[in-house]
């Protein structure tokens, strides 16, 4: 057996260092102005599957994201790691999009890409932590989905076998295919770069990528065309433009807040015995403590 | 026609906490907005249901019993919300951000076409004008949350469409009795009219509950430790204190993502909501996301080598130092000076 499969992935700002002009005055963020890596849990997607392909070896992973010309780097990053094909989803269209607009464009990427039998992704992206995209593109799909997932534990005869975390606890859940899967953090690691790959795809361009840059040996897109990442706009996958973007997410941002904390009035210590002799004799006189 | 819905979650016939606070959050809405509010039961054995929420002000109980609905699937839940919502058309929906409510909200608001905000911190009730379309809409529900990594804050609201859907941790909303005598009225379902057979294609084959073994939310000491522990090892002198006073571990975001902390820990809009009566928080620089699950402990201790943390604004103690020095000395404070 060969299985079809799309990863779906994101390229995050890394949220761990946001400075101040993170933020554009519209409540949107100013992702130019931040670090972007391959969002954490996304990673955790493609290990799934791979596993999956090392296992059925003519299987096709393709990996799909949205976002600006830049996030073609993690579709590099995917295929140095393992997948087959990459496809970028950019267009001014989409900017500004909610959960909803976003899983819109997605799914109809989605429909663009061919038959497909288990779409994989992240379970929650770091930027925005809803974990709403995921099921949302399945709902647009009409197919089944499962949250959450640990490992997938088997796939026989069109029917998946995943396990999958609960609030306390854990379940093993059987779908038949298609069938979309969210992957949590605490699934296994993805691996390395392959070196092998590395080789092969570090070449790879989008079209716009291969206008832009300065590339000596233009041929090599017509000898080699796996080095050929695709890249579609609203128009390429047929979306409703309505639909997309800010005009096709129901919520909006009415305003952003930097927070400041109403101060207390607080006591300041040193790290000396005689300090913090004084504070934990005052928390145990009070019974805060003991 | 309007009205707040609350989609309960229920294991064992039990409903959960967090679907009790959201109750006690939607019973002050409708009152602000001067509707009814209404709860969904889906599930199996589900008789005790009505006596455990009318208490909370539940002004009508949507029962949907069936043993096919037990355990939760995605499917059959989210067509009868969907179902159920058409013809009801709710103003509001609110849901917990656990396991379930992730799973099923999102899939609900994407087959009505309605927005849903994740994992409030804080719902409120105000007017909205759009000012590019020169529109002011009326008692919208702002749906406040910490984003970007809990950077800052943002207020989202759902101008045009129906129902305003957003999910809240558990702990996050306090839950209190609105009324012990409160009756409210019983709406039984007949759920073949509701689900069909492709609903059940996804099927549970093994269920495994495991009681947590951490218990941070009920925790009255609670010993915090952020990124700038360091290791896990260094987690242990955390361990070591709260042992020695009677306290519970919890961890910060950053912690946990490095390594140090088990998620079961995690304190914060993205993990538990806490209120101890003491808190103190080590190498923990203090994000937003993370202050939105402690601020209202009652003793705060920061305990940091940077001197302007922002946690320790609000904090009650600051002590500026190594945790490697500071709570070693806690911990032999302690011993000497109590039995």
């Amino acid at each position: 057996m060969s299985y079809n499969i799309i990863v779906l992935a994101k390229q995050v700002p890394d949220t761990r260092n946001v400075g101040k002009d993170a933020m554009k005055a519209d409540g949107t963020v100013n992702r130019a102005a931040l670090p972007a890596i391959f969002n954490p849990e996304d990673l955790n997607a493609l290990e799934q599957a791979l596993q999956i392909k090392d296992k059925h070896p003519e299987s096709k992973i393709t990996i799909l994201t949205m976002g600006p010309g830049r996030a073609a780097e993690i579709l590099r990053e995917g295929l140095f790691r393992g997948a087959d094909d990459g496809v970028l989803l950019t267009d001014r269209a989409f900017a500004g999009a909610d959960t909803l607009a976003t899983s819109y464009a997605l799914s109809m990427a989605v429909r663009k890409i061919d038959s497909f039998d288990i779409i994989i992704s992240g379970r929650q992206a770091i930027d925005g932590d809803t974990a709403q995209v995921g099921p949302q593109v399945a709902e647009k799909l009409g197919i089944p989905q499962i949250t959450y997932a640990e490992n997938i534990e088997s796939i026989k005869e069109h029917k998946v076998r995943v396990k999958r975390r609960l609030e306390h606890g854990v379940e093993t859940i059987e779908a038949s295919l298609p069938v979309l899967i969210t992957v949590n953090g605490s699934a296994l690691p993805c691996r390395p770069r392959n070196a092998k790959l590395l080789q092969k795809y570090k070449h790879a361009r989008t079209v716009t990528e291969r206008q832009t840059e300065n590339i000596d040996y233009i041929d090599i897109y017509s000898v080699r065309p796996y080095l050929n990442l695709v890249e579609w706009g609203v128009t390429d996958v047929g979306a409703d433009v309505e639909l997309c973007g800010l005009s096709g997410s129901p919520t909006k941002v009415k305003k952003i807040e930097n927070v400041s904390f109403q101060a207390k009035e607080n006591k300041r210590l040193s790290e000396s015995d005689e300090d913090i002799n004084e504070l934990m004799k005052e928390l145990i006189e009070n019974h805060t403590i003991g | 026609m309007n009205n707040i819905f609350v989609y309960l979650e229920i294991e064992e016939g039990k409903v959960a906490d967090v679907s009790l606070e959201l109750l006690t959050k939607g019973r002050s809405l409708a009152k602000e907005l001067n509707c009814k509010l209404e709860a969904l039961a889906i599930g199996s054995k589900l008789k005790t249901v009505s006596a455990q929420v009318f208490p909370y002000g539940v002004d009508k109980l949507h029962l949907f019993d069936d043993k096919r609905l037990a355990p939760y699937t995605t499917l059959p839940h989210t067509s009868i919300l969907v179902k159920l919502f058409k013809t009801e058309e709710p103003q509001i929906c609110l849901m917990g951000a656990t396991i379930i409510g992730r799973d099923l909200g999102p899939r609900v608001s994407s087959a009505l076409g309605s927005g849903l905000t994740a994992d409030c911190t804080s719902l409120e009730i105000g007017d909205h004008e759009d000012r590019k379309q020169k529109k002011t809409y009326e008692n919208l529900l702002y749906q406040i949350r910490p984003a970007f990594g809990g950077n800052i804050v943002a207020w989202i609201v759902n101008p045009d469409h129906r129902p305003q859907m957003a999910t809240v941790r558990e702990g996050v909303m306090k839950k209190e009795i609105f009324n012990s005598a409160h009756e409210g009225e019983l709406i039984e379902y007949n759920v073949d009219d509701y689900v069909s057979e492709e609903d059940f294609a996804v099927t549970v084959i093994e269920r495994h509950i495991e009681k947590s073994k951490v218990n941070i939310k009920g925790a009255p000491i609670i010993i915090s430790g952020g990124y700038g522990v360091g290791s896990r090892e260094n987690f242990d002198l955390l361990f070591e204190l709260a042992s020695v006073i009677g306290g519970e571990v919890g961890a910060s975001r950053a912690a946990v993502d490095a390594g140090y902390a088990d998620h079961d820990r995690q304190i914060g809009q993205t993990g538990v909501t806490v209120r101890p009566k003491l808190y103190i928080a080590c190498g923990i620089s203090g994000q937003i996301q993370h202050i939105a699950g402690m601020q209202e402990s009652s003793i705060i201790v920061s305990i940091n080598n940077d001197k302007s943390a922002p946690i320790n604004s609000i904090a009650d103690y600051i002590i500026t130092g190594d945790i490697e020095k500071v709570v070693p000395k806690m911990i032999k404070y302690y011993k000497q000076n109590t039995k």
